[in-house]
């Protein structure tokens, strides 16, 4: 394989394991505007192992972004904690937390969030730009991801210029791009029409298959069956999980 | 095939420019001006230093002046309040005694007297002087011409030394030298008329209004021997300060004052008075540096804002990119360069509006107009530049900082929720 050295020296200095990547306990997160306080997550324990696979479902406004986004350090919660991989990531600076979401989170969203302005090509080395890895290097790793995902003759495309359902690839292929430990997917499938949502869902099941942790939030019952392990959150609370 | 574009800053940078096209036309043309304001004042700031300093050099440099007055202090029995009055004759005692001198000289002047060749007649200043003085006191003469030499003062030959100005008073376009000229009908041969000099520092009036005859001849005419003024020069400008005190020393044993006596001599040391004079022009330069920085910093202000727009409409794109891993640098980084960019596009187009202003404005006829003369030409110096290019890049840099700021503390989660 390409690269093997940089993307899997990580793993390696990250193996304080006891075969969680994520241990959630007690997690909350308190939105205040103003006078108004919104409790979105009420007290969130969440394990989810190594090669896991999971659905969460749950109506709207039940806080599954939020958790979505505590779970990718996008945000930091307002009480409990968190464990990536065994190590705690409360008290982390701004630049350690970007540090993390660049090299273990690959983040997929439901409108994809690609920069309109720049290729494919660029939208997917952009973690890798920021990583620091230098050009000779990028290209191989892109033009392995693109391959990966199937897209190789798009590359030079415009995001405008592609579908709903190879956007989402490509937007895949960037949180690939530095082969992170969690792959968190908002609602992949919801901008997308029932056979390429499909596709994709194929796609995240192959990644798994192949040994990645998967986390896909999505309202479609018949995509959440197809994951092996399905959590339910209700007004910030699990309230169900298929594997306990 | 994948081409890969260079440098992906770039491009994410060119975009803004596009979007805010007319705001950054207008920018740009802001940032010009204030550059072009802060270069042309830095300019004629510089105009008017060399201006003055060589106006300053136009009586000579790093002189002292010395008029004979009264003792203040008792000495050795003798009481205070003596006139002290120096000869002729001390010159040459001073010369070979003064170490580390370059030269000094005596002059006396006289004013009121009658100035006639055939066609003209002016009542002028007369000054006796030593030799030396033609050198050290700056009285070059024109082409075709000379100063007094020491066999004009050995011999008390009558030869007269015009001014320039007095030169054309009495001779007109006519050149004088050699022609005949009577000073309170005493005959005199004209040896030279001085160069043309801007002269801003002076006494007993412009050198260009006086007629500089020798003073042994000076002496058998008036009558008089008592110098007026002494004029010393070290060899250095920091000398100065020795020379005074050695003259103080030779001139005390002879005469019998106390040589700490400072009331003996009025003293214009004319290396002090320069450096104050300096000090000022440095002072007048930073302040013509500080309205040209303001202006630009205006145009600085219309960069920031720019950038907060920009910012505002990227919120996404950066929250995107937090969401990616960016690390500070790589938010703040296109923005700080973006806004460098714009300072130095302005500052180019402002450069070259400045050149071209002060090749036109130094074509402007200035001759005769004192005014004009004294303010001197506008000049571009490279420590000008420099300096300009420092505040640009400051109010730049400055432009990009504080958006680049905002920038980085967005936050991602919120930018990124699905609306
Ligand atoms: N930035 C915020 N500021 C204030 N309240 C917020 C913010 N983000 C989310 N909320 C509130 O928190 C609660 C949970 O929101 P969240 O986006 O996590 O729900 P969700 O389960 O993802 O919903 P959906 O399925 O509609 O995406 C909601 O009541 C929402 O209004
Ligand atoms: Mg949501």
């Amino acid at each position: 394989m390409f690269l093997d050295g940089f993307f899997n020296s990580k793993k390696r200095y990250s193996s304080v394991e006891n075969g969680n990547v994520i241990d959630l306990k007690g997690l909350t997160r308190v939105y205040v505007t103003g006078k108004i306080k919104v409790e979105a997550l009420k007290g969130i324990d969440l394990e989810v192992r190594d090669g896991d696979m999971v659905a969460i479902t749950g109506p709207s406004g039940s806080g599954k972004s939020t958790l979505m986004n505590l779970i990718g350090c996008l945000d930091t919660p307002t009480s409990g904690s968190y464990l990536l991989r065994g190590e705690s990531v409360a008290g982390l600076s701004r630049e350690e937390l970007a540090g993390i979401r660049n090299r273990r989170v690959g983040f997929i969203f439901q409108n994809f969030n690609l920069l309109p302005q720049i290729s494919a090509y660029e939208n997917v080395e952009m973690p890798l730009l920021f990583s620091g890895l230098p050009r000779q290097k990028r290209r191989e790793r892109v033009y392995e991801l693109f391959n990966r995902v199937g897209l190789s003759d798009r590359m030079d495309h415009k995001p405008t210029e592609l579908s709903g359902g190879q956007m989402q690839r490509v937007a895949t292929a960037r949180a690939l791009a530095m082969d992170p430990d969690i792959i968190l997917a908002d609602e992949p499938t919801g901008n997308l029409d029932t056979s390429s949502g499909s596709d994709i869902m194929d796609l995240f099941q192959e990644l798994w298959e192949q040994g990645r942790t998967v986390l896909v939030i999505t309202h479609d019952p018949a995509l959440a069956r197809r994951a092996p392990r399905q959590v339910e959150i209700r007004d910030g609370l699990i309230t169900r999980d298929s594997r306990t | 095939m994948h081409k890969p574009r260079p440098g992906l800053i770039f491009q994410l940078l060119l975009r803004a420019s596009r979007v805010q096209k007319k705001r950054a036309v207008l920018t740009v043309a802001s940032i010009a001006w204030g550059s072009f304001s802060l270069l042309l004042l830095l300019a004629f700031g510089e105009g008017l230093r060399i201006s003055v300093t060589t106006g300053t050099f136009g009586m000579g440099r790093d002189l002292a002046i010395l008029w004979p007055g009264t003792t203040s202090l008792t000495w050795q029995g003798l009481p205070a309040g003596r006139p002290i009055l120096p000869r002729i004759e001390d010159i040459p005692l001073l010369r070979e005694r003064i170490p580390n001198l370059d030269e000094v000289t005596g002059e006396i002047h006289r004013s009121g007297v009658t100035a006639n060749n055939d066609d003209n007649t002016n009542t002028v200043r007369v000054k006796g002087v030593t030799y030396g003085y033609g050198r050290i006191r700056n009285h070059i003469p024109a082409p075709g011409g000379r100063f007094i030499n020491p066999l004009d003062e050995k011999l008390r030959r009558r030869v007269a030394f015009l001014g320039d100005k007095v030169a054309k008073e009495l001779f007109g376009e006519e050149d004088p030298v050699g022609e005949p000229i009577l000073l309170d009908t005493v005959p005199y041969t004209v040896i030279g008329v001085m160069m043309h000099k801007v002269q801003i520092s002076a006494y007993g009036g412009m050198d260009e209004d006086h007629i500089t005859i020798p003073i042994t001849t000076f002496k058998a005419q008036f009558g008089t021997d008592q110098l007026g003024m002494i004029v010393v020069k070290p060899d250095q400008p920091q000398q100065m300060g020795l020379v005074l005190e050695e003259l103080h020393k030779i001139l005390g044993v002879k005469y019998g004052f106390d040589p700490k006596d400072e009331r003996v001599f009025g003293i214009w040391d004319t290396v002090d008075s320069f450096r104050d004079m300096t000090n000022t022009l440095i002072g007048i330069q930073l302040f013509l540096g500080i309205i040209g920085a303001l202006t630009l910093i205006i145009g600085g202000i219309g960069v920031a804002n720019i950038m907060y727009a920009v910012i505002k409409e990227r919120t996404r794109e950066i929250g995107v990119k937090m969401a990616l891993g960016a690390r500070r640098r790589w938010i703040t980084g296109p923005i700080v360069l973006e806004s460098l960019l714009y300072a130095l596009l302005g500052g180019a187009v402002g450069l070259i509006m400045a050149v071209v202003a002060v090749i036109l404005l130094g074509q402007l006829p200035t001759e005769g107009n004192e005014a004009l003369e004294l303010l001197g030409k506008p000049t571009l110096s490279l420590s000008i530049g420099m300096a300009s290019a420092a505040i640009l890049g400051l109010i730049g840099f400055m432009a990009g900082f504080f958006p680049a700021r905002r920038a980085a503390s967005i936050n991602p989660a919120e930018t990124l929720r699905y609306e």
